[in-house]
């Protein structure tokens, strides 16, 4: 049955034939997350490659949230997390001890899953990681600004409305802005938390077409509880259940011929 | 059955409604007789001259002075300090950690001590021990007393120990009223924990904290208790122009009036006069506090 292809959810968008050998961005090595005295994450190695979408798949509770916040080190912001394993960052740990987490995430960029615009101007809200890295040039501040709202397809719609508050837009103009928030700081992975699963059919096709814009320029990995989603915008796709990577593919192999019988059984609905 | 009901529904009804009664003719009680034997003397020359030397005639422009400086000064120590606090509460201090429990313990204990107390622990702490102590260090002994002796500094600074727990709360609660959503925008944009509270936690929470500020202030301008022993004059016909300096204070110059005046009912006109005028000050910034309050929520409430 899995080598029927018209199974599978849906077939991924963009043929995968970009530049052969893609290099390896990120990769974590024997990952464990615990919880005060839970496992949230068990023995995940896993590589992202650069300028590829990488999707993480499962259903709810299976560890693919925590899995990305702790690629750029936000699970420290909670108390009693504790990190085992290595999490490299083009072959650096960013968990070794000379690392700054700081410094950890302004290379690697968040999306959330509910848009967080700052309660301040469109302008102010993308500048905001330019002026707390110590950018003061206006000039250089609205030119990379006005870059990170094209990147984010929003600059059309707020040009002319740079000095109005960010909650004025609606719910996926956030969600764009807030990506070009994350842009402007020019990260080398953004890090998505299902950013589309609070917004309308229209807002969430506007931004996974940008999802596959940026990947042109940005390694991506992105969580999605939707596996239509995951087929439309990844490249590669990983498959989590409790705690455990179970499998990591390419995501036309994922959805088309999935080596595991959990996979299988979680893309063709049979739990999940 | 029903009828039970509706009784016992009826009796709660004439009990509370007794109760809102008797607080609001309490209120009136106070307000009418102090306004109607207070208003007519306020004008022009009571609210900017100096009191006569047996504080009956004349104005009251020492006292108003006074109190607006002690508070002023009180508030510059308190906010600082408070906010401080509040901020390490909130953002610094680990959950569960044993320090912040104590602390939150020990600022509302702070809360209950009675207002006289915080006045001798401000003459034995801050004109004693720190007055005098200052005077020791610096000053020849024979010149008599510069810093260790009440004071308005002093005064001030005892106010600001008192309203400090209302300031803590206050903006405890404006800091954890700030969506946790904001702070993890601001971390995953690679935001130091300084860089998320001052431009992020702060900026959102600024009215909350000004709300605490005005209540503080409201709660500082009306206590005589904590001055009395720590820098507040009976009657000192020039206005302090040194944080050395004695300073008379509306409150305290209503106690002075209602006690050592020596005629009592000449002095009455004065003294309701004088309490109107306390009044309407607290109740202005009480009003202040509440339309924050006001603003604060309905922004709250648009997001």
């Amino acid at each position: 049955m899995p080598a029927d292809p018209t199974h599978a959810v849906a077939a991924p968008a963009a043929p995968v034939d970009r530049d052969a050998a893609p290099e390896l961005r990120m990769e974590t090595r024997g990952l464990n997350v615990d919880y005060g005295s839970s496992r949230a994450i068990t023995d995940v190695s896993l590589p992202v490659l650069a300028c590829r979408v990488t999707a993480l798949i499962g259903p709810s509770g299976c560890g693919k949230s925590t899995f990305l916040r702790t690629l750029n080190r936000m699970n420290d912001l909670v108390d009693g997390v504790r990190v085992e394993g290595k999490v490299l960052l083009d072959g650096r740990d960013v968990y070794g001890s000379d690392v700054d987490p700081v410094e950890v995430r302004r290379r690697v960029g968040m999306v959330f899953q509910r848009s967080n615009p700052f309660p301040k101007s469109i302008f102010e809200n993308v500048a905001f990681g330019l002026r707390i890295a110590g950018e003061k040039r206006v000039n250089v501040l609205a030119e990379k600004v006005e870059t990170s709202l094209r990147g984010a397809a929003l600059w059309d719609e707020v040009k002319d409305r740079l000095d109005t508050s960010a909650l004025a837009l609606s719910g996926g103009q956030q969600q764009r802005l807030c990506i070009a928030r994350a842009l402007a700081i020019e990260p080398e992975v953004v890090l998505m938390d299902e950013p589309a699963s609070a917004l309308d059919p229209i807002a969430t096709a506007r931004v996974e077409e940008l999802i596959r814009e940026l990947r042109e320029r940005y390694t991506i990995v992105i969580v999605t509880h939707s596996m239509q989603q995951a087929a439309r915008v990844s490249d590669h796709t990983a498959f989590f259940y409790m705690g455990a990577l179970i499998e990591y593919g390419e995501t036309k192999q994922i959805f088309t011929k999935p080596k595991k019988q959990q996979t299988e059984d979680y893309i063709t609905g049979r739990f999940g | 059955m029903m009828r039970g009901a509706s009784r016992t529904d009826w009796v709660l009804f004439a009990l509370s409604g007794s109760a809102v009664a008797l607080m609001l003719l309490t209120l009136v009680g106070i307000l009418v007789p102090v306004f109607v034997e207070g208003l007519p003397r306020i004008d022009l020359v009571f609210l900017t001259a100096q009191p006569s030397a047996d504080l009956v005639g004349g104005g009251i422009w020492p006292a108003i002075f006074g109190t607006t400086l002690l508070t002023l000064l009180m508030t510059l120590a308190v906010v600082p300090a408070g906010v401080a606090t509040a901020i390490y509460l909130t953002e610094y201090a680990p959950r569960r950690s044993r320090l912040a429990t104590v602390v939150r313990a020990a600022v509302h204990n702070l809360a209950g001590v009675p207002s006289i107390v915080f006045g001798l622990f401000g003459l034995g702490f801050f004109v004693l021990f720190v007055g005098r102590g200052l005077d020791a260090l610096l000053y020849d002994p024979a010149d008599g007393p510069v810093w260790g002796q009440p004071a308005v500094l002093w005064s001030s600074l005892t106010l600001a120990v008192l309203t400090l727990p209302v300031v803590i709360v206050t903006t405890e609660e404006a800091l954890r009223a700030v969506p946790h959503d904001l702070r993890l925008a601001s971390y995953g944009l690679g935001a130091t924990r300084w860089q998320t509270i001052a431009q992020v936690v702060l900026p959102n929470a600024r009215a909350g904290i000004l709300t605490g500020v005005v209540l503080a202030v409201s709660r500082g301008a009306g206590e005589v208790a904590p001055i009395i022993f720590t820098g507040a004059a009976n009657f000192l016909p020039y206005l302090p122009t040194d944080l050395r300096d004695m300073y008379m204070h509306l409150g305290y110059h209503v106690f002075a009036l209602s006690t050592q005046s020596p005629n009592v009912d000449l002095a009455r006109p004065t003294l309701f006069a004088t309490v109107a005028v306390l009044l309407t000050l607290t109740f202005s910034l009480n009003l202040v506090a509440v339309v924050l309050r006001a603003r604060t929520r309905s922004r709250a409430h648009a997001r």
